[in-house]
């Protein structure tokens, strides 16, 4: 038996599994205590269960629980990163390369380094949403101190080529950090192999909790250092003061744990459904896939339905189905993703697009209903489309002098 | 951010869907938006010659709810109203009786652009001058 809404926006948040909640509720309660208090049995406690946490958390990402750093989630992790690496290394250059899909915390962080006499290049990615990495290797300088490069896109769910990005850095002395806030828990990342040096991720995208998250540093070959964003009590080595959250960190530790234990199995069923849902849906006339078809994360699907405006094609089925859409209406700022216009589409199909992000308790029949749903939505809103019409009746929409407002 | 009932209404259930036959004198055709702003209206009248009464209306809209509700709204205050009377409509009264939230205003503006760009379509074609109209605030 369905029952609804549906949600399909597993980019945006995931709920807490519930084994996450269990694990975490001592520590609100009995087990209180401040991992920073020494000297009794309450702080014992709670320093044991932050270690413990601290090893399921690097555990995922092949790490050395030194390595760890707990954040309050992805965007203090940009930021300390970004801002961290530019400061510590002021003295070796003030460069950093980045890219125009990149997550607004690295983006406006980047901006900020601007404003601080920093210099960052934005490389452009190609029409299947990867960089090209030729381009990379032309914008290091002498000057370059960082390559600051997104795991996963969380719009269109690419995967960026992070060995071969760390093995140019490598090449030339340059450092690199990754928001991996898609990636960590969805599909094998290995901060090793990966070649990655500083690396921000968060527990309420891999069903923890929110409010929590973790910045990996890594501390051999070579020893990375960041300066410290929040002063205070020199608490994660100095490297982000203040009072951990206990509660937060356990559940962020049990949510790491469960993804590496699952991950094979899960991502074997969910890209089933993601695979079912995405053949299906382009078989609506007209409609489109956006981003690259094989570097792709297993639970997303980015699609334009050409004619049809997102925002009013969601209306259609958002009492039973929660979705996004990278259509202008959805924001405060009424212009369209700038994720899918970095990928050359345009407005139009910017307008047009919906992101179905697919989950741990996704079903076979929530997907057979999204289905049916979409496209029926979309039917329906082609029929009261002037576009649609124009479409068919084969004029040609670019010659059309339209009023703009 | 919820849509008002009205709003869920008109997008359910949206009145006078459809085209007329721009090629005759008696029907007047308003496109306006762009696909690119994510929004075109286009909103057709018939006028009865006789009388100058609007007889019928059909729009169809490319555009998030609001945008369809207004221009569904739109198209059931026009018919039986004279093209005189059909001018006076303020975007602002279509915002109160679908109770638009301010993002949404420049939906209504779409409408009332479209309901006049309809209006001096009809004009041209009949010989009569194009009406003026003050530029919309919020374009």
């Amino acid at each position: 038996m369905l029952q609804f809404p549906i949600y399909l926006d597993h980019n945006a948040t995931t709920p807490c599994d519930p084994r996450v909640v269990e694990a975490m509720i001592p520590y609100f309660t009995n087990n209180f205590g401040n991992a920073a208090s020494r000297n009794h049995s309450f702080g014992w406690a709670a320093e044991e269960a932050v270690d413990y946490a601290r090893e399921q958390v690097a555990k995922l990402i092949s790490a050395d629980p030194k390595e760890i750093i707990f954040t309050s989630g992805a965007t203090e992790g940009d930021n300390l990163a970004i801002k961290g690496v530019f400061e510590m290394y002021a003295s070796k250059g003030n460069h950093i390369i980045t890219c125009n899909i990149e997550h607004k915390a690295v983006l406006d962080t980047c901006k900020h380094i601007e404003k601080e006499g920093g210099e960052v290049t934005y490389l452009k990615v190609k029409d299947n949403g990867l960089i090209d990495l030729a381009e990379l290797e032309a914008a290091i300088k002498p000057n370059t101190i960082l390559i600051a490069i997104m795991y996963a896109n969380n719009e269109i769910g690419t995967i960026m080529p992070m060995k071969e990005i760390s093995a140019i850095a490598r090449k030339h002395g340059v450092l690199v950090f990754s928001d991996a806030t898609q990636a960590v828990g969805k599909i094998p990342v290995d901060v090793n192999k990966d070649g990655i040096d500083l690396m921000a991720f968060t527990a309420h995208k891999m069903y923890g909790p929110k409010g929590v998250g973790a910045l990996y540093v890594r501390r051999k070959n070579p020893r990375v250092k960041v300066t410290a964003q929040i002063d205070g009590g020199g608490h994660e080595r100095g490297m982000r003061s203040g009072t951990l959250n206990v509660p937060g960190i356990v559940g962020f530790g049990k949510a790491c744990e469960i993804c590496l234990n699952e991950m094979e199995e899960e991502t074997a069923r969910v890209s089933k459904l993601r695979d079912k849902l995405q053949t299906e849906l382009l078989k609506v006339e007209e409609s489109y896939l956006n981003g690259d078809k094989e570097y792709k994360l297993p639970h997303v699907t980015n699609i334009s339905f050409k004619y049809v405006e997102g925002e009013g094609l969601m209306m259609g089925f958002n009492k039973n189905i929660a979705l996004s859409s990278g259509s202008a209406c959805t924001s405060a700022s009424l212009e369209p993703s700038y994720v899918l216009k970095a990928l050359g589409l345009g407005d139009d199909l910017a307008h047009s697009s919906l992101r179905f992000g697919l989950g741990r308790f996704t079903t076979e029949e929530q997907i057979d209903f999204t289905i049916e749903q979409v496209t029926n939505t979309v039917n329906k809103l082609r029929e009261m489309s002037p576009l649609w019409e124009m479409f068919k009746e084969g004029i040609d929409l670019n010659t059309i002098e339209w009023a703009h407002h | 951010m919820a849509y008002s009932e009205k709003v869920i209404d008109h997008y359910q259930n949206p009145k006078n869907v459809g085209t007329l036959d721009k090629s005759k004198n008696n029907v007047g055709t308003g496109l306006v938006g762009a696909p690119e702003c994510g929004d075109v209206m286009r909103l057709q009248i018939e006028v009865d010659d006789a009388t100058g009464i609007i007889k019928d209306a059909k729009f169809k809209t490319f555009g998030c709810g609001s945008a369809i509700a207004s221009s569904s709204l739109a198209t059931e205050w026009l018919k039986g109203k004279s093209v005189e009377e059909a001018v006076k409509i303020d975007n602002m009264t279509i915002v109160e009786e679908l109770n638009l939230p301010p993002v949404k205003i420049h939906c209504s503006v779409l409408a009332e652009d479209a309901i006049k760009a309809a209006i001096n379509d009809y004009r041209q074609k009949n010989g009569l001058e194009e009406l003026k109209f003050e530029e919309s605030v919020i374009h």
